[in-house]
């Protein structure tokens, strides 16, 4: 495989967005995880072994309730069972001739942003380049909680308020420039988010979790333009 | 009451299982259309139920999430990179903030 070194390169740089993102949501959870009574130490190795937001959030609610572990297992699969989906649309990126314990390294990384930007890459889909990511990424998401555990008032809310939206703007430059070209992309975007917007605001709909929500709405979405506009070989990377 | 430890590692555990199993059991090409087409509109879904209508509840207020999200489209949609794109959102609320 040729241009391992550029791959690298090329997911430390996008992975840079990530990172920056990682850090704001990452440090108001290291605030939280203070405040749930974790050290300092378990909240890093909590970061850095789960790398996932919603999940941890809740997580800390299931250990301040003091619950079983098969509650907080149970809590973690229905939150983060998207990751499933996820990875089942990342396996087609793979090349066949990748070897196969890649897979097992490029799984931790399986993320609502490393996904995103890795899956939308032209072509198939070099470990290195998903390496670059998470070396840029993994490092904004433990220093975060790091920082936000130490002390809750290090960075200004200003800063914090910025940088919040970097993970969103990044999911947007992902999204959109293959929506440009093609009109039933473009279509799903929009209905995918005027029904986002939906299940925020009505009132029984509102109560579904957010990992539930991402779920349910990708499952009927994707699923029913799958049926109405199958994709054709030649315009799968177009 | 267990320890934390051992939260964070069911924790873990359950959530690397989740990203792993798909992974490593889907080989083999998928050859029916409507999972393949499935599996092409996933991330597409994803990613924009995701953004919309976070993107205008990240900040502290609505005005500067907006900015944030014209900004991203714009950009985005000129084909701009993810750096340069991120970036404009965050400044387009940094500098708003400033006067609100």
């Amino acid at each position: 495989m040729n241009g391992r070194k550029t791959e690298f390169r090329a997911g430390i740089v996008d992975g840079i967005p990530i990172a920056l993102g990682y850090l704001a949501v990452s440090f108001t959870f290291g605030i939280m995880a203070g405040d749930a009574g974790l050290t300092v130490w378990e909240a890093v190795v909590l970061s850095l072994t789960n790398l996932t937001s919603a999940g941890q959030f809740a997580g800390l609610g299931v250990i301040q309730a003091g619950a079983s572990f098969a509650e907080m297992a149970l809590t973690e699969l229905v939150i983060n069972l998207r990751y499933c989906l996820m990875s089942c649309s990342l396996s087609q990126k793979l090349s066949r001739d990748m070897p196969f314990f890649h897979r097992f390294f490029m799984a931790y990384g399986v993320t609502d942003e490393i996904f995103g930007v890795s899956v939308l890459r032209q072509g198939t889909l070099s470990p290195w380049y998903s390496y670059g990511l998470m070396c840029a990424a993994v490092p904004g998401w433990t220093f975060g909680t790091f920082l936000g555990t130490l002390s809750g008032s290090l960075l200004p809310q200003r800063l914090l308020s910025a940088l919040g939206v970097a993970l969103y703007g990044m999911f947007l430059a992902v999204i959109l420039p293959p929506a440009r070209k093609n009109k039933v992309l473009m279509g799903i975007i929009l209905v995918s988010m005027a029904a986002s917007l939906l299940f925020a605001k009505l009132p029984v709909l509102g109560q579904i979790s957010s990992g539930f929500k991402i779920i349910i709405l990708t499952v009927l979405i994707a699923g029913g333009a799958a049926f109405l506009f199958p994709v054709k070989e030649e315009t799968k990377d177009a | 009451m267990h320890s934390a430890f051992g939260y964070i590692f069911v924790m873990a555990a359950v959530t690397y299982l989740i990203r792993m199993v798909p992974l490593v059991l889907l080989k083999k090409e998928i050859t029916n259309t409507w999972i393949k087409s499935f599996l092409y509109y996933v991330p597409y879904v994803t990613l924009a139920v995701m953004t919309f209508p976070a993107i205008l509840e990240a900040t502290n207020s609505l005005i500067s999430g907006a900015a944030a999200l014209i900004a991203a489209v714009i950009l985005a949609y000129k084909g701009k990179s993810l750096i340069q794109v991120a970036a404009a959102a965050c400044g387009a609320v940094f500098v708003l903030e400033l006067f609100l």
